[in-house]
């Protein structure tokens, strides 16, 4: 048996299977990362059952706890006697559980860690209530009563079938109120600063015409006006929100009276069908992409991290297309080919593996304080010393992008007209059109699918690519969208939010990383699911070509 | 329509289509250009950031007037203002001169008043940062001042008005007890205690503390006076320096020897050392501290500018050590006085020769003679008697032998960078021994930035190799199998994957890195290890296997699908190596592989660590060298293993021995294009590493890497300042490296090209 071992290492076949297995590998990998990702990203939104059980802690005390069951991990008893636990069981390893207990404004923490032999009575009751709320996290409890400004409305279990219609008013008022304030109020915010830097303009210029003066004065007082209106509106629906409350108790018995209009959603996880919970999956998805983030970015949506890649992505393949398509073109049908070109693509190629970071650096550099601070002394003086185009924003950021993605559609668009026979163009040349008119007419729409190929191809690296935007305008949470209703409606001075960056910053930057962690995994499920579909189509359309192009061959 | 009408019209049309021709041309011309010129505008644009780094300092004349206030006194210190308006000159009889700096016209002139029968016998200075001065009396009584500059906006012009202040207040402060001249004497005030030292004429080294006391009782805070005796017998000291945090004192003489003396609990005083700062035969001329009172700086009668500091050495003393010198020339150093806020200095010795120094950079930035741009020409050796530096050292007083002061501007942004701080060892204060080290800001102000980048690339470096080590034998075996050995269908399967593997944004591999692989990491050590054993082992025995297979199921597979019958194999041994993981890792290790490796074996275990990032990065670059080398190997042209084939060879044999001889530069060109990646990623190593600037080539330690360092620290830098461009020095260095071995890769790919053609 010996001869035949050597015999087959002799063959070189056991080289090949490690090759093969090379491969296995790398598939395993890939497939486990995207599967990594979408179970936990999509396993956010499912209603958890909530517990309720008995649980001895390290300092012999018995307690109730109520929570969520998050994640398990094996710890060896040494380190647990070692931190004062008593332990009588044997074995080297115990189970403990990561619970999320919620209540942070009683407890102070969200999560706690239980370990899993001290668990006595574990039961899930049918009546648990899970309060999602705006500040303070989530709240677990039994409902006590509803009431309206002090007045008891309702107690027990009536006051459950009273709070879901009340939530439905509540939750409609506060879309209202936040209209009112986001863009009645933001409509003339914008109008006086306007006022303002128009007046400061002026006296720049040295201009103290009278009328101009008065006429300021005068915008300024109706701009109050509607103001004070608003106000007047507004007090009055605060007024009208705040006149509901609930009142319920959470674990350690602590009675908790909590406004109406600081819940957003209150269910029962344990009483739910699997319907239910399916239609309240669909809900929280919908709100995840949506919505606006809430408690430091590790609850609601991440609409504007969404909308702002999404602009920045557009801005930025209407700069590049048009550059990268003329630059390849010059390369390929006007410059004269020699050693010339040959240095210019082997230039072009190597652009594309210079890391991302540098185009960052240059992008800050030039764009935002070379370009932008020249721009501000001769476009904005009025707002001086504060910034509007010599600040990173997405303009820039969108400029660099195009710049780190520019090689990417000079090298498709030039395979691309690479694979167009000469002898097309030769024959429009011979029939009487000019070079611009072959060009126009002829070679470009064939190139057209490597042109949407090299397109496709930038905007999904420029999707993914965090590090450059981290230094050109890219922050954790933005006030405004670039988009509004206020003159002059694209800002292309506004900093925006990412969804990489959201990634980066939500994980690793967040004060409660627990919380914020399936948040996380839900949002790199979102940009894997957008990079890998861009990918699939460029891969799609580039086999479609290569089908074309065959034929053409013969 | 008539013919000429239509041949109008046909001309017109034509002459259009000429015309929309030529503008295609400059269009398309001018854009090509100008998107080429854009990409190199970036190396452009970061070379004419970081060209200022290695200037030299230019200094030009702006004024030269007779010294304000005349010549009957004795310049004992000279002040410059922040905004270098107004000039302040002390003078030997207690004259304080205000002057105006662009043309020396006398502001205000005042005069120390003094009891009957004292004369001033002493005067020094404490810290320049905060301006105070002091002079001593002959009747052991000493006054402190300072000048304040206030400034005013009257009318939207800024007017600065000096006032002369008294911070302890305006009585004279009883130094010596005894009531003998004070000869040699320094200050330093701090926000609870002032210090003052005194050398006597009868040499006794005194001191007196002021320490402002709280009292319960009232909420008039009390100022508690004593006198401590250091010392009696200091005949030959004519240096006397305290530094700013009133801890140690420096009693120098003429001929080199120094004492210093721990003054910092005042109710016990102590002699710390004695020791030589100049050989025997060469003296002492100048004695100053460096910004922060941490170096002190000696000016010898050698021509050299020495530079000491304390140090601790193996036996646990602290001990004043020599440094590094600085070269004035070859005559004595006349005059030595430091920037206030930098580490540098200007020097002169006794032949008009000045120098401006950066202690911690070694460098000279300037040099020259004194009166070659006086315009006065043939007057020699206009000897220096005093200088002066302003805050922002951007400008310096001259006082010449000639009675002239020459007011100059200097333009000296960025003295704290050379090669050697770059990228040699640099021995920074306080420390035992010089070091690479990166640590570009502190919260104090008197802080010495240290930036060599030498950590930071050695950290580039090593997550790139941990990278490469990991990437590199899986995509190369991988690249073989599926070129050569895979079926078409399933290669149809795994190219697109494999480019999906390629488009994944890294920041969500670093985020994974760190969030979920670092912890199972930490958790599974032994079963991760254990993994690298199992898999390939597993592999073999199932190639052995199902070679003994009966061909009846064998032949049930469609060949060349070797890699899908292989995964569930290497879910399961993976699995395997998992589950037995923590049995192993309780029998070996008692539970906890990463705390023994830190407990019994000394090696310091970070959870974020070079094996993390070595094998995410590797993930991240595995696509592209998988890519190349497969194109490379797929491209050999069949007819040469076809007849490696016909003459008897083993499919293996061919493809070692032929293929991958005749690839090999194309598998080349793909490693470098790798390591290109490797070198240049920035999230996967912000997120998985622990970012500390440590020179370890450990798995099991943190780096941080030249593209990290950038991303983090110049949204915090001051735009334009040293930092700023270092920053865009180490984003330089970045983009010179990648392009040279993109560059390497793209020749030897192209070169292989046309190689292939000829086959």
């Amino acid at each position: 048996m010996g001869k035949d071992i050597k015999n087959w290492f002799g063959s070189g076949s056991p080289w090949v299977w490690l090759n093969a297995g090379a491969v296995s590998i790398s598939i395993i990998m890939v497939t486990g990362l995207l599967a990594l990702i979408a179970i936990r990203g999509l396993g956010h939104f499912w209603p958890a059952d909530v517990a309720e059980f008995d649980y001895q802690q390290r300092d012999g005390h018995q307690v109730n706890l109520i929570g969520e069951f998050v994640s398990e991990e094996q710890v060896s008893i040494e380190n647990l006697r070692a931190a004062g636990h008593a332990i009588t069981s044997d074995t080297g390893h115990i189970t403990r559980h990561l619970i999320k207990i919620g209540n942070r404004d009683i407890g102070g923490l969200d999560f706690r860690w239980v370990l899993e032999p001290k668990i006595e009575k574990l039961h899930y009751p049918p009546t648990m209530m899970v309060f999602e709320r705006r500040e303070w996290g989530n709240f677990y409890g039994y409902i006590d009563s509803i009431s309206e400004n002090d007045r008891l409305i309702a107690q027990g279990e009536s006051a459950w079938a009273v709070l879901q219609p009340q939530l439905l008013r509540s939750d409609a008022l506060y879309k209202k109120i936040r209209a009112i304030e986001k863009d009645e109020i933001g409509a003339v915010n914008a109008a006086v600063e306007r006022l303002r830097l128009r007046e400061r303009g002026l006296e720049l210029e040295g201009n103290k015409d009278p009328a101009i003066m008065v006429d300021i004065v005068q915008q300024r007082k109706e701009l109050q006006q509607s103001y004070d209106l608003m106000q007047e509106q507004l007090r009055l629906l605060y007024e009208e929100i705040s006149r509901y409350s609930v009142t319920a108790t959470a674990m350690d018995g602590t009675s908790l009276t909590i406004p109406l209009v600081k819940i957003v959603r209150a269910y029962r996880p344990n009483d739910m069908s699997v319907l239910g919970k399916l239609g309240f999956y669909a809900g929280k998805l919908w709100e995840f992409v949506s919505d606006e983030p809430r408690e430091a970015n590790t609850e609601g949506g991440i609409f504007p991290a969404i909308f702002g890649t999404v602009m920045m992505v557009l801005l930025m393949s209407v700069i590049v297309t048009p550059f990268g398509v003329i630059a390849a073109i010059y390369l390929r049908e006007y410059a004269k080919q020699g050693l010339l070109t040959r240095v210019i693509r082997i230039a072009v190629n190597n652009l594309a593996g210079v890391p991302s970071i540098v185009y960052g650096i240059f992008g800050l550099g030039f764009f935002v304080y070379f370009l932008g601070g020249n721009i501000d002394q001769l476009f904005f003086p009025e707002s001086l010393p504060a910034p509007t185009m010599g600040t990173p924003g997405i303009l820039w950021a969108s400029l660099t992008l195009a710049l780190l993605t520019v090689p990417v559609v000079i090298v498709a668009t030039d395979e691309g007209l690479s694979r167009i026979p000469r002898a097309l163009r030769e024959g429009s040349l011979a029939l009487g059109a000019t070079k611009a008119e072959t060009l126009w007419r002829t070679v470009l729409p064939m190139a057209s699918p490597a042109i949407m190929t090299g397109m496709i191809l930038a905007i999904a690296r420029a999707a993914g690519e965090v590090a450059p935007l981290m230094l050109v305008g890219v922050v954790k949470l933005a006030p405004s969208l670039p988009l509004d209703g206020n003159f002059p409606f694209m800002h292309l001075d506004r900093k925006f939010m990412h969804l990489g960056f959201h990634i980066y910053d939500v994980g690793f930057q967040s004060p409660n990383v627990e919380a914020a962690r399936p948040l996380v995994y839900a949002t790199a499920l979102l940009l894997v699911l957008v990079i890998v579909a861009l990918n699939l189509a460029a891969i799609a359309i580039r086999n479609r070509l290569r089908e074309k192009y065959r034929a053409l061959d013969n | 329509m008539t013919t000429t009408r239509s041949r109008e019209i046909s001309i017109r049309h034509q002459r259009g289509r000429l015309i929309r021709d030529t503008l295609t041309r400059y269009v398309v011309g001018l854009g090509g250009v100008a998107v080429i010129a854009a990409v190199a505008l970036i190396f452009f644009y970061l070379l004419y950031v970081v060209m200022p780094l290695f200037k030299s300092a230019d200094v030009e004349i702006v004024a030269q007037y007779t010294l304000p206030g005349g010549v009957g006194s004795v310049t004992t210190q000279l002040v410059i203002d922040e905004q270098r308006e107004i000039g302040v000159r002390y003078t030997q009889d207690g004259r304080v001169l205000f002057f105006r700096v662009s043309d020396g016209k006398l502001i205000n002139d005042t005069q120390l008043t003094l009891p009957a029968g004292v004369r001033l016998t002493g005067f020094g200075h404490g810290d320049l940062a905060k301006g105070l001065m002091v002079y001593g009396r002959s009747d052991g009584q000493a006054q402190v001042l300072r000048v304040v500059f206030n400034a005013s906006y009257p009318d939207n012009v800024r007017v600065i008005t000096p006032q002369l202040e008294y911070p302890l207040g305006e009585a004279a402060i009883v130094v010596d007890p005894n009531g003998v001249a004070l000869t040699h004497i320094t200050v330093q005030q701090g926000e609870e205690r002032s210090t003052i030292v005194a050398k006597t004429a009868d040499d006794r080294l005194v001191m007196t503390s002021l320490i402002l006391e709280e009292s319960f009782m009232d909420d008039e805070p009390e100022l508690d006076v004593s006198y401590q005796h250091l010392s009696d017998d200091m005949e030959d000291i004519d240096y006397l320096l305290l530094d700013k945090d009133q801890q140690r004192v420096y009693a120098a003489s003429s001929d080199g020897e120094m004492n210093v003396f721990d003054v910092g609990d005042h109710e016990e005083i102590v002699q710390l050392e004695k020791l030589r700062l100049t050989e025997i035969g060469t003296t002492i001329t100048a004695l100053k501290f460096l910004a922060g009172d941490i170096s002190l700086l000696v000016g010898d009668s050698s021509g050299k500018v020495t530079q000491w500091f304390s140090v601790w050495d193996i036996n646990n003393t602290n001990m004043l050590t020599l440094i590094r010198s600085f070269d004035v020339g070859s005559q004595p150093v006349v005059s030595l006085v430091s920037e206030p806020y930098r580490k540098g200095f200007a020097a002169s010795d006794s032949a008009g020769r000045l120098g401006l120094y950066h202690a911690t950079a070694h460098r000279n930035l300037w040099s020259g003679r004194v009166d070659s741009d006086a315009g006065d020409e043939g007057q020699s050796g206009a000897d220096i008697k005093s200088m002066a530096i302003s805050p922002r050292a951007d400008a310096m007083f001259i006082e010449s032998a000639d009675n002239k002061l020459t007011v100059w501007h200097v333009d000296n942004e960025y003295p704290e960078i050379s090669w050697s701080v770059l990228w040699g060892k640099v021995w920074y204060e306080s420390y035992e021994s010089p070091e690479y080290i990166w640590q570009s800001s502190s919260a104090s102000n008197d802080f010495e930035p240290k930036y060599s980048l030498t950590p930071l690339a050695f950290g580039t470096l090593k997550a790139a190799f941990y990278a490469m080590l990991f990437a590199v034998p899986l995509a190369i075996m991988g690249a073989i199998y599926t070129a050569y050995f895979m079926a078409p269908g399933m290669r149809k399967l795994v190219k697109p994957g494999i480019e999906i593997m390629e488009a994944l944004p890294t920041v969500i591999l670093g985020f994974l890195a760190g969030l979920w692989l670092a912890p199972v990491v930490e958790q599974n050590m032994v079963g991760i290890f254990g993994l690298l054993l199992f898999v390939p082992i597993s592999i073999l025995l199932f190639a052995y296997f199902w070679r003994s297979l009966p061909s009846r199921i064998t032949h049930r597979f469609p060949d060349g699908w070797d890699a899908a019958l292989l995964i569930p194999v290497i879910l399961v041994s993976a699995s395997l190596a998992l589950w037995l993981g923590p049995g192993l890792e309780l029998f070996f290790f008692a539970g906890d592989m990463p705390g023994w490796l830190s407990n019994e074996m000394n090696i310091d275990f970070d959870q974020r660590n070079a094996m993390i990032v070595g094998l995410t990065m590797g993930f991240a670059v595995i696509p592209t060298i998988f890519s190349m080398t497969e194109d490379a190997i797929f491209n050999v042209p069949r007819h040469l293993s076809n007849g490696s084939l016909a003459l008897g060879a083993t499919q293996w044999q061919t493809l070692v021995r032929v293929i991958i001889l005749t690839a090999s530069p194309g598998i080349f060109a793909a490693v470098m294009i790798g390591l290109g990646r490797a070198v240049g990623e920035t999230m996967i190593v912000l997120m998985a590493t622990g970012n500390t600037p440590v020179l370890d080539f450990s798995l099991f330690q943190g780096m941080r890497t030249l593209s990290a360092n950038v991303a983090v620290e110049v949204p915090e830098s001051e735009v334009g300042s040293t930092h700023y461009r270092v920053l865009f020095l180490a984003a330089l260095v970045l983009f010179a490296f990648t392009f040279m071995v993109n560059t390497l890769g793209e020749l030897v790919r192209q070169r292989l090209r046309s190689k292939y053609s000829s086959l």
